[in-house]
């Protein structure tokens, strides 16, 4: 086991115990904290593979940005501590529904992992791919740039129009 | 690849391992004697009331709206800033041009009052 394989270990722990939490806990205070490790753990999946850009985006928008919209979610809504589990018949149909969809998806996943076709390759020493994609996003791919500004601005005013629907 | 980061990762290593070491050492060197007003609610040398649960307004969500697009705005800033030198004057003007595009946002915004805290 080499140093990248440890490196890999470590963050894949991160992820799946943070995300354990995040489906346990019964403070959904502590689950909105416990997502914070798991997107941390993500990003540094992805800096591992090569991807450093999609990493720090990642942290940008994921930690710094929809983990702060859940946390106030979380803040506005009325039982922040002891949601409670519903018990009865309903409780135990929500039980099986559940179970039963996990059960397909984990079954369709390995599928998945053990059918597909897995395009291997050498790993090419990229050190950074941040300066490619600045140069490429600022030369042939200028329109797609200046499009994501129009789709932001689209986002911000139908944010700003819902908002203040009574102003 | 990896060695490029191991500076990052010292850095990370160190954070936390300062942030642990303090802890520990106010935990063991520090006297606690407890009196009544040392062990309410430190919230800025003002006397504690009500309950730390309870709703906030959704006006903080709505300003918290705002920021996420500014963030998303920035992401895409990064790869513009770190070629800056090398790409010239046209790619600035593009990038005056995205600003420009979103600051149309933040006027409509300001004109509908939505930075009012009322």
């Amino acid at each position: 086991m080499d140093l990248f394989e440890i490196i890999f270990y470590f963050f894949a722990a991160i992820v799946l115990v943070s995300a354990l939490v995040v489906v346990l806990s019964k403070n959904i205070m502590y689950s909105a904290f416990s997502l914070l490790f798991t997107f941390f753990g993500v990003a540094g999946l992805f800096v591992l593979l090569n991807a450093d850009f999609v990493g720090i985006t990642q942290i940008m928008v994921y930690v710094g940005g929809i983990l702060v919209l859940i946390i106030f979610g979380v803040m506005i809504t009325t039982k922040v501590t002891g949601v409670d589990i519903k018990e009865g018949i309903s409780g135990k149909l929500q039980y099986a529904g559940a179970g039963i969809i996990t059960l397909l998806t984990a079954i369709f996943l390995s599928l998945m992992f053990i059918n597909g076709k897995w395009i291997t390759g050498s790993s090419t020493d990229v050190h950074a791919t941040i300066h490619q994609i600045g140069t490429l996003l600022m030369t042939k791919y200028i329109l797609a740039f200046e499009a994501a500004a129009i789709l932001l601005l689209i986002a911000f005013i139908g944010a700003a129009l819902i908002g203040r629907r009574k102003a | 690849m990896l060695e490029a980061y191991f500076p990052l990762i010292i850095m990370v290593v160190f954070g936390f391992a300062v942030a642990f070491i303090f802890m520990l050492l106010s935990q063991w060197l520090g006297a606690r004697r407890g009196t009544k007003e040392k062990q309410t609610v430190y919230e800025s040398g003002m006397v504690p009331y009500g309950n730390a649960r309870e709703r906030f307004s959704v006006k903080f969500y709505l300003v918290a709206v705002s920021f996420i697009v500014f963030d998303i705005e920035v992401v895409f800033l990064y790869p513009w800033a770190i070629q800056f030198k090398e790409l010239g004057i046209v790619p600035f003007i593009a990038v005056l041009i995205f600003i420009a595009i979103l600051f149309i946002g933040y006027f409509y915004e300001y004109k509908k009052g939505g930075l009012k805290w009322d």
